[in-house]
């Protein structure tokens, strides 16, 4: 967090009163909050809460009826398309649980992190795969294997080309879901820090979807509990889990061991 | 056919008027697709219906019509496509690039430079420039809507990273007036600094693809590049065998079974035009080589 | 000395006439005429003009003659043809209830008002070669009666009543025509009815199979499948009410398929539609399983990947006479490209070598 952000005391981002509907079910309801800058939000809860349909809300994936999202004072939802997608791909990013989901399979590890600042106009190729080495090390990929594709990685070295590939464009806000899912426990310890490492380093803000506490305490400044819907508690996170409030979450924390 | 049951130029007149209607627009927004809704022709798609039906809406009475393909007035497609409108249309027809109004061409640009007055109409079978990187085509029109292009340059990325140079010879992308990425169809990338700054009308015709676009005279049309690996147009490091011409594109030519290769003008009314002006090339019947 | 491969014209103009001779054969076998192939192959007829969009077994069995039967070139002579054809109007809508059946069957119900009508079919003949037709065999002559002639109400009808089956939006709105407007993306159910009822047989059987043996399976039943002739009437302007015009052959399928419900809806069984003109029951079955297949966005179905249910597949890939041009359209010249993709190829080898040679010399 930058002085100068502080000074201006105003939030990143600000969410009110959003609502999602599929029909008559409930995607998720009536959420409120700010995010500051260079603050990590975790939203946590079981699956099924409602956290992911909030965060494909928040990043413009899905589309919202009720409710208003701000971006540094700007409602993002009467924002024109062409708008919010260059939004998306310079001050916003997107790390998605799965790598597939996020990286081009059959494009090589340079192209997949140079896509972006090609995408914002990068017309040197040189300049280009320089980046792209620096990045791919940055998140300890070894720079010769900038020109294999994604297929020939491990599932750990493909989340963090994703990661790469997302903060190559030195983004403002990051939005996580579950970037830790589906990898091994020490893979998971790995990542972590290298995320850590990064989001302290370039102070990003970062609004992170997971349903492992653990992984909530490690990043999260402060934390949203979600079920059927609804955020049900918010805090500090050491707050929330050291002291939850809500029988809900004292019983999400009760379930799983202390870190 | 009996001629006479046909209209003018084969297709009815308000056939030609919504055709007119998809060039006109095009011309308003170049390199931007107009869907149309293209008719069934009594050619095959992909064999140029799209151009055929752009030449029908364009041609009057008084026009003069060359038809190309890969260069030549005589190869056989292009004769078909003649005769078709010398049937139809029962328009004068030329082999000579300057005396024609309207070109048809498929996978070439004229060597002689157009003229204002001139209009040339591509045969193009895959108008989408983004359709092998992404194949939906309600996705690729939102990435036109939204200039999404990072994807195309990501493209030529590979190319680079994998071969050391933009690995793509013909269909060569390019964009136009800072705006729309357009293919020009595809002639090879040796005729794409003709696309730009032409005095002439470029008017492009997909049929099975139901798709017009169009580049009005004196467009800006950049072919995509690095800075550090500018785009290249390129030809055979050789001169033209029969009119000695340096600067012409040419057709590879394999002349006996020992596998000896000659190398002549792609575009034949500028190779027989410099001969008769007395041009020689390195197996001319008389001359020397040049 | 090399000389321009010339004479172009002269050479298609010869191929011409081989063709014709070709298509002649053995001159000491009688020449077919058209009408022997209208009424002896009359499937064939049938699925050139559905595929090629045109009502006329007469230019449907010429087209076949001069195509030496093959139909995809058939078809593409009656689209042609058809292109050229000055628009009076637009004709009423076909009412298929009011059609005079020669097949009519449903598989979900053993009987139904008006009957069950097997017809001229194929089904339980035993596939055998009869060689009596080679010996010039006669047919016995089909068996007569004074047939009822009254309409039969449709079968899904009968569950309609009940409130069993979906609701259709059922509107006015004229249908978009894929021969005058570009086909786009997302088509709704019109359109893409519109492309199946000419899209081609083969292509649309598989789709249909694909989604039998699992890929976006419907559980479809056969409600009703006819076939059979319908009035076709067009209202005249300046009379003020329709007339008839002629008629036309027509092969309808409905399929049921499984119910779908919600918490605030009841279930229902839900619909598949094909209509074909001519005698063609195994386009109409594939069109109707298509058809619902496409419809998963609509009724709340899950998307599985299946290529039945990706209407910008199905669409853009079901019309022969585009498929047919494209495919062979790459036996034209493509020397010109080709060079280009030589010269290129050279010059990346001749910087590998070098590269190579470099470094083996470092």
């Amino acid at each position: 967090m930058t002085l100068h952000d502080v000074a201006l005391q105003q939030p990143l981002f600000r969410v009110e009163s959003l609502t999602k509907r599929y029909g008559h079910r409930i995607g998720c309801a009536d959420v409120n909050f700010e995010l500051w800058p260079g603050e990590v939000l975790g939203i946590v809860g079981e699956s099924g809460s409602g956290k992911s349909t909030l965060l494909g809300c928040l990043a413009g994936h899905l589309r919202v009826e009720e409710g208003r999202i701000f971006y540094q004072g700007r409602d993002t939802l009467l924002m024109p398309e062409p708008e919010r997608r260059v939004l998306s791909r310079t001050e916003w990013a997107f790390v998605h649980q799965n790598p597939r989901d996020g990286l081009r399979m059959g494009v090589s590890a340079g192209g997949n992190v140079g896509e972006r600042l090609m995408a914002i106009g990068a017309r040197n190729y040189g300049d280009i795969r320089e980046t792209a080495t620096d990045w791919l090390g940055r998140v300890e990929i070894a720079s010769e294997r900038i020109d294999d594709r994604p297929r020939q990685f491990s599932g750990g070295m493909q989340q963090r080309l994703q990661i790469a590939r997302n903060l190559v464009t030195s983004p403002r806000l990051v939005f996580m879901d579950e970037p830790t899912g589906g990898l091994d426990v020490s893979v998971q310890a790995r990542l972590l820090d290298l995320l850590r490492g990064l989001v302290r380093d370039m102070g990003l803000s970062v609004i992170i979807v997971t349903h492992d506490l653990a992984v909530a305490r490690l990043l999260a400044d402060r934390l949203m509990v979600m079920k059927d819907g609804r955020v049900i508690e918010q805090g500090l996170t050491d707050q929330v889990l050291d002291d939850p409030q809500a029988a809900y979450t004292q019983l999400l924390v009760s379930s799983v061991l202390q870190v | 056919m009996t001629e006479q049951s046909y209209n003018f130029a084969y297709l009815d007149e308000a056939t030609k008027r919504m055709i007119r209607r998809a060039l006109l627009k095009g011309l308003a927004i170049p390199g931007y697709q107009v869907p149309f809704a293209s008719r069934e022709m009594p050619m095959p798609y992909g064999w140029g219906t799209g151009g055929v039906q752009v030449t029908a809406a364009c041609l009057i009475p008084e026009d003069t019509l060359k038809v190309i393909d890969q260069g030549a007035d005589d190869t056989t497609n292009a004769v078909s496509i003649r005769k078709f409108f010398e049937r139809t249309a029962q328009v004068r027809t030329t082999e000579t690039t300057t005396e024609a109004t309207v070109i048809q061409t498929r996978h070439r640009i004229p060597e002689v430079p157009l003229a204002e007055g001139q209009i040339l109409v591509y045969q193009v079978p895959i108008p989408e420039p983004l359709r092998f990187l992404e194949p939906r085509e309600s996705e690729t029109r939102r990435m036109h809507a939204l200039e999404e292009y990072g994807l195309m340059h990501v493209k030529l990325y590979e190319d680079i990273a994998r071969h050391g140079a933009i690995a793509t010879s013909y269909a060569y992308p390019v964009k136009v007036e800072g705006r729309y990425v357009m293919d020009p169809s595809p002639i090879p990338k040796f005729d794409n600094p003709k696309l730009g700054g032409n005095a002439a009308i470029q008017l492009f015709g997909a049929g099975r693809e139901q798709r017009i676009y169009a580049l009005p005279p004196y467009t800006q049309v950049v072919s995509l590049d690095f800075e550090d690996h500018p785009f290249e147009p390129s030809k055979a490091e050789h001169a033209c065998d029969l009119c000695g011409s340096e600067v012409s594109y040419l057709d590879e030519v394999i002349v006996d079974d020992q596998g000896n290769r000659m190398f002549v003008c792609s575009d034949t009314n500028y190779c027989t035009t410099r001969q008769g002006e007395g041009h020689t090339g390195r197996l001319s019947q008389k001359g020397e080589a040049a | 000395m090399y000389v321009a491969t010339k004479g172009g014209e002269r050479a298609i103009d010869a191929a011409h006439r081989w063709l014709g001779d070709e298509r002649r054969g053995d001159r000491t076998i009688a020449e077919l005429d058209v009408a022997q192939i209208r009424e002896q192959l009359g499937l064939a007829v049938n699925r050139v003009m559905a595929e090629g969009s045109l009502f006329d077994p007469d230019l449907a069995a010429l087209a076949i003659k001069q195509s030496r039967g093959d139909l995809i070139e058939a078809v593409f002579l009656i689209r042609a043809y058809r292109t050229t054809l000055p628009r009076f109007g637009s004709s009423l809508p076909v009412e298929t209830k009011r059609m005079h059946m020669i097949r009519r069957i449903s598989a979900t119900f053993k009987d139904a008002p008006g009957g069950q009508i097997l017809g001229p079919t194929f089904d339980y003949t035993h596939r055998l070669l009869d060689f009596k037709l080679m010996a010039d065999g006669e047919a016995p002559e089909a068996l007569r009666s004074e047939a009822p002639s009254a309409f039969a109400p449709h079968i899904l009808q009968l569950l309609d009543d009940d409130g069993l089956m979906e609701q259709l939006d059922v509107n006015d709105d004229t249908p978009p025509d894929l021969t005058r407007e570009p086909l786009e993306m997302p088509a709704a159910r019109p359109l893409r009815l519109q492309a199946l009822a000419r899209g081609d047989e083969g292509f649309v059987l598989s789709m249909a199979y694909s989604t039998q043996r699992g890929y976006g399976r419907t559980h479809a039943f056969v409600g009703e499948l006819r076939i059979g002739t319908c009035a076709v009437e067009m209202e005249i302007p300046e009379l003020g009410f329709s007339v008839e015009i002629g008629e036309i052959e027509l092969t309808e399928c409905e399929t049921v398929n499984q119910f779908t419900g919600s918490k605030s809806e009841p279930p229902q069984f839900t619909r598949g539609y094909g209509l074909v003109m001519g005698q063609s029951e195994r386009k109409a079955i594939s069109m109707s399983l298509v058809d619902r297949a496409l419809r998963w966005e609509e009724l709340g179905e899950e998307n599985v990947g299946a290529p039945a249910q990706d209407a910008e597949f199905v669409l853009y890939h079901c019309d022969n006479i585009q498929a047919t041009g494209f495919l062979e359209h790459i036996k034209l010249p493509h020397y010109v490209d080709f060079q280009s993709e030589l010269e290129l190829i050279r010059k990346l080898r001749r910087e590998a070598l070098q590269a190579q040679v470099k470094e083996a010399a470092e």
